[in-house]
């Protein structure tokens, strides 16, 4: 019968019931070979619910770094006889089956590997606790694995003693659950595997963490001192992150004090209120959300973006519409956020494609929004927010000074005849502003989202408003400058083809222009980091007779938003989209283009 | 919210107080409500409070939501900053803005279909915070803007203008933020100067959050006479707890009473409100005896007004959440940014 063979390239996938304690055993064997040197992308396929149904956690294994979803299971750790039909079907044809067999099973699959351990049996014996019996089934096929793959056992006990450190007790039977399954294992399994995992270094300057995390970290980083967020999923983990960071990073030696507040409010409308009243008093402050959030604070982000008050959101997108698939990744929120409120209204999006990114334009956002005197949103996804990735490490460079835009102080108000809230000094769009309570008998202002005029004055005088709605647009061209450039695959254009892709798709897509290298189509590619659309797009999409636009949504929406910006014809624009709520693949991406260019139109999925 | 400025000629030898100003320095742009607009007369009692408290209005903000009440901030204070936000959210600007700098005074200007209906959620939420502003109902029971439907603070069975009957009991907003956990709850009237103007100034000195719910009649929509929000009606009806007089921190009490016949409540300021008894046996600082006039009055068809209830002991949000003495928003790139040197240990987490 056939062997799948490979040394670290390989896909995994664990099933498991929800609430059983798996996700951290299964994020401690995904550690373990990131520490054997070997990228790792962990993707955790859960429901929208606590506990009894069914959940996955599939990890990619591959050394050249290709941290995109990949079709088909090499490994599959089934756990959860609910969903054996689903896991057995996926598995690959000389791939290897994992279960429990306590309770024997015949799988009806004559081209699969079965390696039966009774691990319920086995702890069961082990332990007196029924907790513990449950919970260290867990671990037991970690040590399988640890054993089968040929890993470095002391790497998982290491991880355990790390993970329990402060909680010395459990170790002890932690260690003994992998014990448990490894012994198993290595008598009864010997030769049965040859998917290996060898020790390489090729994770050397990269850490493992997820872009909520980063997020979470950046905003602290960025100076953010104000949070006021309302629990979503996927966004939660990123308010949380801000919180434990701020709780380590942000005391006041010698009063213990927070150099922070953070506050979850009763929704997502007070949410960005607070958010807005924050910057608006001069403290850097952010909210949080996904994208039903987004459609709360609509109206809010319309006053900040009329009455120019800086704000910094983050919406980790998920699948929609209205409640729609909260637990799954999509990018369908970008017209909802480009063109969020009623009005004219247009915001800047910077759109990060992995956690290092998500780091940087977090302290970018804050810049940017106190630069620009407006609503910055950053667009992560659920893959990007909520999975762990293989990422650089990050970085802050000590001479970065923060941004704080067009601020005046009591001196400056001092030496000035007469202060006008909207007066485009600068002839770039953006106004001076002050904060209250910095001057005596100069600088104060109405901030309001009635129209108005330079001095901040209510008018009804139609000249007046549209004077501002001009000048606001002005500030959009300024801001077009400023925001992040794209990101291109070669220096110079060689291809009369070009690929536009964004955000987390960017880890398929390097696999994908690696593939079509090899089939000698030569293809440039544009990542777009940030909207409003600077001149480098308009010159790659000039350049270019055919473009594919990468997406993860139904409807081609930055399609849309390139179509609607720079006046593009649609015809050269063609889209590939992928919505089915899990993360886009590079062979799904390869086999669009392949078939689009053999005269297979490609534009549905 | 059509904006006139006012002239700045006055009498030379208007009085002055601690500061060298005069009254005509707290206040804002001409009113553009209509004439007899009880807001008008809410306005000139906060200008007498500021200016008798001496208060700087440079160090004021004033927030405000949509509606009549809501364009009251720009008739007082000229030199503040102010914050005319979207219906009913003035609440979650306010909780923003106070935690970014809480040395700043925050008045909230408000109405009843700003707080009791669209901001309901908001309002709760502040109050049970324990935020420290002093937040103004401006209550007329009515939607003036959009001319003359009924608000949720209008009475069971009251008329409106065209006669129709409303059909929905009122929320009564100081009972509430009683529950709530709000620290100072008062309610007046704003034909009543002698009682507004030292409880506006109590609420400005009280730490946590200060209700002011002030019927402030609707000259144009609902003030007629099957109206129990009409300058009538109240005048007929207002049942005041007690004569408060609000003594600054560092003078004397001089007016006596009879002992029994007065109570003091002290502010964390050292400031003192002291309150003539007039018509209940009543403390002010007890929660379930405020709630019981409360409801005791209503069931009696009156307009109980004055100090409800205080707690000057009770902590504020910056407090319980624990928030360093100096503003968030004056902490430098130094304080706030952990540098280079903490990321070692964070990336090393992380492999």
């Amino acid at each position: 019968m056939k062997k799948i063979r490979s040394v670290n390239d390989f896909v995994i996938k664990f099933a498991n019931v929800n609430g059983s304690g798996s996700a951290s055993a299964n994020q401690m064997f995904a550690k373990g070979v990131f520490r054997s040197g070997i990228p790792v992308s962990p993707k955790n396929i859960f429901p929208s619910n606590i506990q009894g149904l069914p959940t996955w956690f599939e990890v990619r294994v591959n050394e050249k770094g290709y941290l995109g979803r990949r079709e088909g299971i090499d490994i599959s750790v089934a756990m959860n006889p609910q969903s054996y039909g689903e896991d057995i079907k996926e598995l690959k044809s000389g791939g290897y089956l994992i279960y429990d067999s306590s309770w024997k099973r015949d799988f009806g699959r004559e081209d699969i590997h079965v390696l039966g351990i009774p691990l319920t049996e086995l702890c069961v014996n082990e332990f007196s606790n029924p907790k513990q019996r449950l919970l260290f089934k867990n671990l037991g096929y970690v040590g399988v694995l640890a054993s089968i793959l040929e890993m470095d056992k002391d790497i998982y006990i290491a991880l355990i003693n790390e993970q329990f450190k402060g909680k010395e007790k459990l170790i002890e039977p932690n260690i003994k659950a992998l014990e448990i399954g490894y012994s198993y294992a290595e008598e009864n399994f010997k030769g049965l595997c040859d998917i290996k995992v060898n020790k390489s270094d090729k994770t050397e300057g990269l850490i493992l963490t997820s872009g909520n995390d980063a997020a979470g970290l950046g905003c602290v980083y960025g100076g953010a001192t104000f949070c006021a967020w309302y629990p979503i999923t996927p966004s939660t983990s990123l308010a949380e992150s801000y919180s434990n960071y701020s709780e380590k990073l942000r005391i006041e030696i010698g009063t213990d004090k927070n150099k922070f507040a953070f506050i979850q409010a009763e929704d997502e409308l007070a949410a960005i209120g607070m958010t807005i009243g924050a910057n608006w008093n001069g403290a850097r402050g952010f909210t949080a959300t996904s994208g039903p959030g987004i459609s709360l604070m609509s109206e809010f982000i319309g006053l900040a973006y009329f009455a120019e008050v800086p704000s910094v959101i983050f919406d980790v997108q998920r699948g929609g519409p209205s409640t729609g698939m909260p637990t799954r990744t999509q990018q369908s929120d970008l017209l909802a956020c480009a063109y969020a409120s009623h009005g004219d209204t247009k915001h800047v999006l910077l759109i990060p494609s992995d956690p290092k990114e998500c780091f940087d334009f977090s302290i970018e956002a804050f810049d940017l929004a106190d630069r620009l005197q407006t609503p910055v949103m950053v667009l992560l996804d659920l893959d990007l927010g909520m999975n762990d990735w293989s990422t650089k490490e990050f970085d802050w460079d000590d001479s970065k000074e923060y941004d704080r835009g067009k601020v005046l102080s009591k001196e400056d108000l001092d030496g000035m005849e007469k202060f006008g809230r909207y007066l485009d000094v600068d002839g770039d769009g953006i106004p001076y502003r002050t904060y209250p309570g910095t001057h005596p008998d100069k600088g104060a202002y109405f901030t309001r989202g009635t129209s108005h005029d330079e001095y901040a004055r209510y008018t009804e005088d139609g000249d007046k408003n549209a004077e501002v709605l001009s000048r606001l647009l002005k500030k959009y061209q300024t801001a077009s400058e400023l925001v992040p450039k794209p990101v291109f695959n070669q220096e110079e254009s060689t291809s009369s083809i070009g690929i536009i892709y964004f955000g987390s798709t960017d880890c398929s897509m390097q696999e994908t222009l690696d593939q079509l290298d090899e089939e000698n189509l030569n293809v440039d590619a544009m990542r777009l980091r940030a909207f409003p659309f600077n001149l480098e797009v308009w010159e790659f999409i000039e350049d270019h007779d055919l473009l594919f636009i990468v997406e993860q949504n139904r409807d081609g929406q930055m399609r849309t938003l390139i179509m609607a910006e720079g006046g593009i014809i649609p015809d050269k624009l063609v889209s590939i989209l992928c919505f089915d709520g899990q993360p886009i693949t590079a062979s799904y991406i390869k086999n669009k283009i392949n078939a689009h260019l053999s005269g297979v139109p490609a534009k549905i999925a | 919210m059509t904006y006139i400025t006012k002239p700045i000629n006055h009498h030379p030898r208007l009085e002055t107080n601690k500061l060298g100003l005069t009254r005509r320095d707290y206040e804002g742009a001409v009113s553009t409500l209509c004439a007899g607009c009880g807001h008008d007369s809410i306005s000139a009692a906060i200008v007498e409070a500021c200016f008798q408290l001496s208060i700087e209005a440079y160090r004021v903000a004033k927030l405000s939501g949509i509606g009549c009440s809501s364009k009251a901030p720009a008739y007082f204070l000229n030199q503040s900053h102010g914050f005319n936000s979207v219906h009913g959210r003035m609440p979650s600007i306010a909780t923003g803005a106070a935690m970014a700098n809480h040395e700043l005074l925050y008045l909230g200007v408000s109405g009843d279909g700003d707080s009791a209906s669209i901001g309901i959620g908001q309002f709760i939420h502040c109050a049970r915070r324990q935020l420290n502003m002093t937040y103004f109902v401006e209550n007329n029971g009515t939607y003036g803007l959009t001319k003359g439907q009924f608000s949720a603070t209008n009475d069971l069975e009251s008329k409106s203008k065209y006669g129709d009957e409303n059909l929905f009991p009122a929320i009564d907003l100081p009972s509430m933020a009683i529950q709530l956990g709000a620290s100072f709850v008062a309610r007046s009237f704003s034909g009543d100067r002698d009682q507004l103007v030292p409880l506006i100034k109590a609420a400005m000195c009280h730490k946590g959050f200060s209700l002011l719910d002030i019927i402030s009649p609707c000259v144009t929509f609902n003030n007629h006479n099957t109206s129990t929000k009409s300058y009538d009606y109240i005048r007929e009806h207002n049942e005041a707890l007690s004569k408060p007089d609000f003594v600054p921190l560092g003078k004397e009490i001089t007016t006596s009473y009879e002992p029994g016949e007065s109570s003091e409540v002290s502010l964390h300021d050292g400031s003192t409100l002291s309150l003539t008894k007039l018509a209940l046996d009543y403390d002010p600082t007890d929660k379930i005896i405020a709630i019981k006039n409360i409801q005791e009055s209503q069931r009696d068809g009156k307009v109980l007004t004055g100090l409800l209830y205080a707690d000057p002991s009770a902590k504020d949000l910056k407090e319980i959440l624990n928030i360093t003495d100096q503003p968030l928003n004056t902490l430098t790139q130094e304080q706030l940014c952990p540098g280079k040197s903490a990321l070692k240990d964070i990336n090393d987490n992380l492999k």
